[in-house]
């Protein structure tokens, strides 16, 4: 039997904008994953809480209000205090092209940036799913 | 230390990585599932209060929920909660939703939550729901709450599981609650009717009482009926206190045992079909030609298997 | 279709050039007979000239190349022409004495069909007139060209300044301030729920001293303001009025708009605090003091914008948006307001998308519908059936692939709002898609509009769409549609119980999720997105936030902090307090705790303590 891969897709910062969020979160069930969603303006804390309870594989943010170079770090720093650092981080959002190295830097695993198709959304996460399981 | 070690101390000090790992391991049939669960601390298993909260939806659950956490932390109790979701019959994925509404507690570390997909098995979700259950009673929680929309077989059985169950409706939504009396109302040891500040809230309150009436609970007496306002917190810690004065009543007349023996009797018989799902559907995909009565067809495969059904 | 009115006949009348005296005569006997008269197309641009300072003579284009025909009025034209426009004519001339295409054929103000019968007049009517399909004024572009308003604001107070500065020397006419999301959401600069946040999407304001910054030498008198700013609409609104004060403008002198507007918050934006019942309770009071107080300020601007953003449909859009009106007024109602009072004071804000003629029909819809719903609650003044809306170019139609295609189609939106008569209008810049825009951009954004107003010909005539059988038949059918979503609303128990439900949230993802997949099969077309696509590797020059100013601001707050009256912050804090626990109207105890410098987050606070917060459930 295949491992199921359960995800949870994350809005921290005060962004309300989470259509984008939603419809990534029915894509990835309907190929198939198990989604949590967390709701908007989540604390990075709240988010890296909720992924380590629900030992997801990977955690997909968004934010679209500019924040995610202090905010998408900070989920990874507090699910490494967590002791899961082994949970990748998917960022997404409007990401300018020069924020792309700092957020990997920070051990952001992956960035979709606008206009990204759902095929490499989903794709982004199942190779982030298959990476971890190893 | 052995990693499965490390992870039943993990969750024996509470720890929410460890409790994670170890729920995932059962949920995935991890080969060291079994050593696991096998380590559980019997006791506090036995001593926890599995309380089963399920209803139609749009009745409000996933509110009532929140505050039922918010009254346990009130008065000092680890609380977990298995929020139990069905999964697409389509693509084997499920949008868990529960959690939104749950996230304020999520920074508590007496409060462990986890939203378990019903993964449309035959039922197997149980297996999974009650290991989850074990391994939170072992991690310390006291109590432990499964919640569940009230629609489909494999929803009813993890109600199941739980030691009391707590039927949730409310005013206004018709025709769910008449599929509802037929089937859930016979699990309920209680009803709980909430959006009490509703119009038509009195008129559901009586018909409830009436329905309770003609059934009873586990120990043969009228299911109770309460209101609540989840929304405003309203009628939550008379709920509590209605959940303990009939888990005293269950522990001391044995019914509480009695009916764990019966729910692993359940657990037993639907890993057993969950396991035996995938040989099943083999053979019967490695027949040729399905031709004839396929009830007929069916017997003669089991028989094949050396699993001949009683006539 | 018959030309003459019925039991008319009409006559063949051959004009020769040369005669005015005589083509005036016979124009006014025809007038008198309610006849029509035919020229022939040679003859039809002279015969025009010579009789088009006639007032009373209607010009209906809709054959232009084989007969030019004159039409004597319709009584109730008649009425329109001798009321409702007179009135506006003579309170707001129109730009030109007259309009003409290149060559010197005028443009008529207002296209009319070649007979007017009950069903035109119950569904489109005369622009200005019930039900005000047509548009809110009589003239609409020809007196006045829409507001300009660009949305900006970002960093600090100072920068968001300067900004305004520029657009204001760029020729736009009104100000339209971006909060950041702490100030949207009422949390301080330095409040955890902040980090990374401050100055982002907006302008930080933590109090009355950045609002002072923000306005800094303009002159509230002179321009009209609209503030994105919903759950603490109050204090902001609060901070606003003391400003002005300050600059020695009376209140009564504001004009603008608050948006105001939570019920979409919880479905679409987000940026809620309250639950529904407290905000709603916010909203009632500020229509309450606005309404004596700014009586030429718009309280509130119920937004279908962000609805449309969530992914909704237009129909949706529409549905939605008057739902929440409906709310609106009656809880304005039940708070014992007078809906003629402040009805006149309720505008809306739609989204203006790609699909160019569906936009000009929901904006018609939403006119006509709205103007019957609040004639159903009872409104008796027209002023207060008229949906006058602002309007906003999508930004979820904006790719962050060629990034100049968006000024394309930034202009087809922005043609839609002004084809479908809006009041104020936003033009998106091209670089949204990818982060705040920088300033050659938003003058781009400017021009497109000034283009339109200025060169396309379409501000000179009213509701040049209408009789379109396309667009009539999809404004009916829009109408019909959102109709239908307010009666299942309705039958939900009113849109507080649908957002609870979730009923209006489930809507809006599923449209949003439909039209994705469209465009993940190609079947929907988006142009260097999934067809046409280039390899580019740009860069743009892209406006950032300055790392710094979130510890500015954090520093700013600390030595107001330090240096206001903080005796006086407390005592205006406790009035405020027990005002919000009981049942006393709470403006004037927020303007007491602006004047004081108490910061938005802990006037916020105090009302959070009191009120609760409400928690997202979808």
């Amino acid at each position: 039997m295949r491992k199921m891969y359960r995800v949870l897709i994350g809005k921290p910062g005060l962004d309300g904008h989470d259509r984008g969020a939603k419809v990534i979160a029915r894509a990835l069930r309907d190929h198939g994953f198990e989604v949590i969603y967390t709701g908007i303006r989540r604390l990075p804390a709240e988010i890296a809480a909720a992924a380590v309870q629900e030992d997801v594989d990977v955690v997909g943010l968004s934010s679209l209000s500019g924040a995610h170079l202090r905010l998408f770090p900070a989920v990874v720093e507090e699910l490494a205090r967590l002791g899961a650092e082994d949970i990748a981080v998917i960022g997404g959002g409007v990401v300018p092209a020069e924020d792309i190295a700092a957020l990997q830097e920070a051990g952001i695993s992956r960035i979709l940036t606008p206009g990204a198709s759902l095929q490499e959304v989903i794709h982004a996460f199942e190779t982030a799913c298959e990476e971890r399981e190893g | 230390m052995t990693e499965i070690g490390k992870i039943i101390t993990g969750v024996a000090q509470g720890e929410a990585r460890a409790i994670g790992r170890a729920i995932s391991m059962v949920e995935n049939h991890a080969a060291s599932a079994p050593a696991l669960v096998e380590a559980l601390d019997g006791q506090r298993i036995a001593a926890c209060l599995v309380l089963g909260i399920t209803g139609p939806p749009g009745a409000g659950k996933s509110t009532l929920t929140a505050r039922l956490i918010q009254e346990y932390r009130r008065r000092g109790r680890r609380i977990g909660i298995v929020a139990v979701d069905p999964s697409s019959p389509l693509s084997g994925g499920a949008l868990l939703g529960d959690r939104v509404r749950m996230m304020t507690h999520t920074l508590d570390p007496d409060v462990v939550i986890r939203s378990m997909a019903s993964r449309g098995r035959l039922g197997g979700v149980c297996g999974a729901a009650g290991a989850a259950v074990r391994i939170m009673a072992h991690s310390g929680c006291t109590v432990v709450l499964i919640e569940t929309v009230g629609v489909g077989q494999s929803e009813m059985d993890v109600v199941g599981i739980a030691d009391l169950t707590a039927m949730v409706l409310a005013p206004g939504l018709g025709d769910d609650i008449q599929a509802m009396k037929a089937g859930l109302l016979e699990v309920a040891d209680l009803l709980v009717v909430n959006k009490a500040d509703l119009r038509g809230a009195d008129r559901l309150i009586l018909d409830m009482e009436s329905v309770a009436l003609q059934r009873q609970d586990k120990q043969g007496r009228a299911v109770p009926v309460c209101a609540t306002v989840a929304d405003q917190g309203q009628g939550v810690a008379a709920l509590v206190d209605h959940f303990h004065r009939l888990h005293r009543e269950i522990e001391a007349s044995g019914a509480k045992e009695r009916h764990r023996r019966r729910a692993r009797r359940a657990e037993v018989a639907d890993w057993a079909m969950e396991l035996l799902r995938p040989r099943i559907i083999e053979a019967v995909a490695a027949r040729s030609t399905l031709d004839g009565d396929a009830l007929v067809l069916a017997r003669q495969i089991l028989t094949e298997m050396g699993l001949a059904p009683r006539k | 279709m018959p030309w003459c009115w019925p039991g008319r006949s009409s006559r063949k009348w051959d004009w020769h050039p040369g005669n005015d005296g005589i083509a005036k005569r016979i124009v006014h006997r025809f007038i008198a007979a309610e006849l029509t008269i035919f020229v022939e197309p040679s003859r039809r641009w002279s015969f025009y000239k010579a009789i088009n300072k006639e007032r009373k003579v209607y010009l209906c284009p809709s054959l232009p190349h084989k007969r030019l025909k004159i039409m004597t009025d319709h009584p109730s034209h008649r009425a329109w022409q001798e009321n409702e426009l007179a009135t506006s004519l003579a309170r707001f001339p129109e730009r030109y004495d007259a309009f003409y295409h290149h060559g010197g054929v005028e443009i008529p103000r207002l296209a009319l069909p070649a007979s007017i019968d009950q069903h035109y007049e119950e569904r489109l009517g005369f622009p200005g007139r019930y039900p005000f399909t047509r548009g809110v004024q009589p003239t609409m572009y020809r007196g006045r060209l829409w507001t300009m308003r660009q949305y900006a604001g970002f960093s600090t107070a100072t920068e968001s300044n300067k900004r305004y500065r520029y657009l204001l020397e760029h020729g736009t006419t009104g100000l339209s301030v971006a909060f950041d999301l702490p100030t949207q959401i009422g949390y301080d600069s330095d409040h955890a729920m902040a980090m990374g946040e401050v100055g982002k999407v907006g302008v930080a304001i933590d109090s009355l001293a950045d609002m002072e910054l923000l306005f800094d030498a303009i002159p509230l008198d002179k321009v009209s303001t609209s503030m994105t700013i919903n759950a603490p609409a109050m204090v902001l609104m609060a901070m606003y009025v003391v400003v002005a004060e300050k600059q020695g403008v009376s209140a009564d002198q504001l004009r603008g708009t608050i948006q105001n507007d939570i019920l979409k918050e919880y479905v679409a934006r987000g940026t809620y605090i309250f639950p529904p019942k407290p905000s709603l309770r916010l909203i009632t009071d500020i229509f309450r003091w606005c309404g004596t107080r700014t009586p030429n300020f718009n309280t509130i601007s119920i937004s279908g914008y962000h609805i449309r953003e969530a992914g909704s449909t237009a129909a949706q859009e529409v549905a939605f948006t008057l739902a929440n009106g409906i709310t609106y007024v009656k809880a304005a109602l039940a708070a014992g307001l007078e809906l003629d009072h402040f009805g006149r004071r309720l505008a809306f804000f739609f989204n203006a998308s790609s699909d160019l003629l569906e936009e000009v029909a929901k904006f018609r819809a939403a006119r006509r519908l709205w103007a019957g719903i609040m004639k159903e609650l009872g409104a008796a003044k027209p002023a207060s059936c008229m949906l006058r809306f602002h309007a906003q170019t999508a930004g979820n139609t904006l790719t962050a692939q060629q990034i100049d295609n968006n000024i394309v189609r930034v202009t087809l939106q922005a043609l839609a709002a002004v084809l479908g008569g809006t009041q104020s209008l936003h033009t998106n810049s091209r670089d949204e898609a990818l982060s705040l825009p920088t300033e050659e951009s938003v003058r781009i954004a400017l021009r497109t509009q000034q283009i339109i107003a200025h060169e396309s010909g379409v501000a000179s005539t009213v509701d040049p769409l209408a009789g379109s059988y396309f667009v009539e038949q999809l404004t009916d059918r829009l109408e019909a549609e959102a109709r239908e979503l307010m009666a299942r609303i309705e039958a939900t128990g009113g849109v507080v119980a649908a957002i609870e439900d979730g009923f209006i949230q489930r809507q809006i993802e599923h449209a949003a999720y439909t039209y994705q997949k469209e465009i993940e099969s190609g079947e929907r077309i988006i142009v260097g997105l999934n067809k046409f696509q280039v390899d580019e590797e740009v860069r743009p020059p892209l406006l950032k936030v300055a790392p710094g100013v979130e510890a500015d601001q954090v520093a700013r707050l600390q030595r107001l902090k330090a240096e206001r009256d903080n005796k006086q912050v407390e005592r205006c804090l406790a009035a405020l307090q027990s005002a919000a626990a009981g049942q006393d109207e709470l403006m004037e105890p927020v303007l007491a705790c602006v004047r004081a410098y108490a910061s938005l987050g802990e006037i916020c606070d105090v009302l959070r303590q009191v009120f609760g917060e409400y928690r997202d459930r979808q």
